[in-house]
């Protein structure tokens, strides 16, 4: 099956994009598609460059952009949501890229189910 | 970056946008609104549906002033402009809805009066099928 995920959360006040995370890496491993990972309200953060958690936590934005890069998985960023936030290219980790809302209505059309995590 | 290329020429989806929260205090409302705007470029079928405080969303006469907000109440005008295009245009194949969930009214005390744009009033049972028979839910 294919599988768009959409992100709504950033990567501490909430859980949902550890949820995500997992949840596309054991698609993966099952063998399921995951074209598109689509970042949006504070989900923005999960590509903010600049995290820095502590050594004995998991860090997301480093998580997402390894599972991009191992499994060619397309990590898109929203540009308005993105830009409210302060995340543009400068501050953009490895393995995502920024573009508009379109990708993700594409991601709804193209998948066979679109999963939404956040609260 | 892998940047995918979906193949969606002729697909025709229902999505239902689900506003669940207050205009304000969160962001939520506004950015679910401007994914609804972008929606319609893809002449996608949409149900927009308020429930909960998300029903504040399109209440008529939203003054924000003393919370130093801006009032985007007026962007819903757009949503009804476009279903009303979509359901006049024969060359538009695209259904839009918009739906407030009717127990979330009555435990509000508000009427369909209450709102900037015309409304259906549907009830919650009702509203779940339309969930239901969706392809992509998009909530905030």
């Amino acid at each position: 099956m294919k599988f768009g995920i959409l992100v709504n959360e950033g990567p501490f006040t909430h859980q949902a994009s550890d949820t995500a995370y997992q949840f596309a890496k054991a698609a993966l491993e099952k063998g399921h598609d995951v074209p598109r990972v689509f970042f949006y309200y504070d989900g923005v953060n999960n590509a903010n460059k600049y995290s820095a958690p502590q050594a004995d936590d998991r860090n997301l934005v480093k998580l997402w952009g390894a599972l991009a890069a191992e499994k060619n998985v397309d990590l898109v960023v929203c540009v308005a949501a993105g830009m409210r936030r302060g995340i543009q290219n400068e501050s953009l980790a490895p393995g995502f890229r920024i573009s508009g809302l379109g990708q993700l209505v594409e991601a709804g059309m193209g998948c066979d189910r679109l999963m939404m995590f956040g609260d | 970056m892998a940047e995918f290329e979906f193949e969606t020429e002729g697909v025709k989806k229902t999505f239902t946008f689900m506003n669940r929260k207050a205009p304000y205090g969160t962001i939520y409302a506004l950015e679910v609104l401007e994914t609804v705007l972008i929606s319609a470029a893809f002449e996608q079928h949409a149900n927009i549906i308020f429930v909960d405080d998300g029903v504040y969303q399109i209440k008529a006469g939203q003054d924000t002033t003393a919370i130093n907000m801006k009032n985007f109440s007026p962007t819903y005008g757009i949503i009804e402009m476009e279903k009303e295009d979509a359901d006049e245009d024969d060359d538009i194949d695209m259904v839009w809805r918009i739906i407030v969930e009717k127990e979330s009214l009555d435990a509000r005390g508000l009427t369909e009066d209450d709102f900037k744009v015309s409304v259906e009033v549907l009830s919650a049972a009702e509203i779940a099928d339309i969930v239901d028979a969706s392809d992509c839910v998009i909530s905030g």
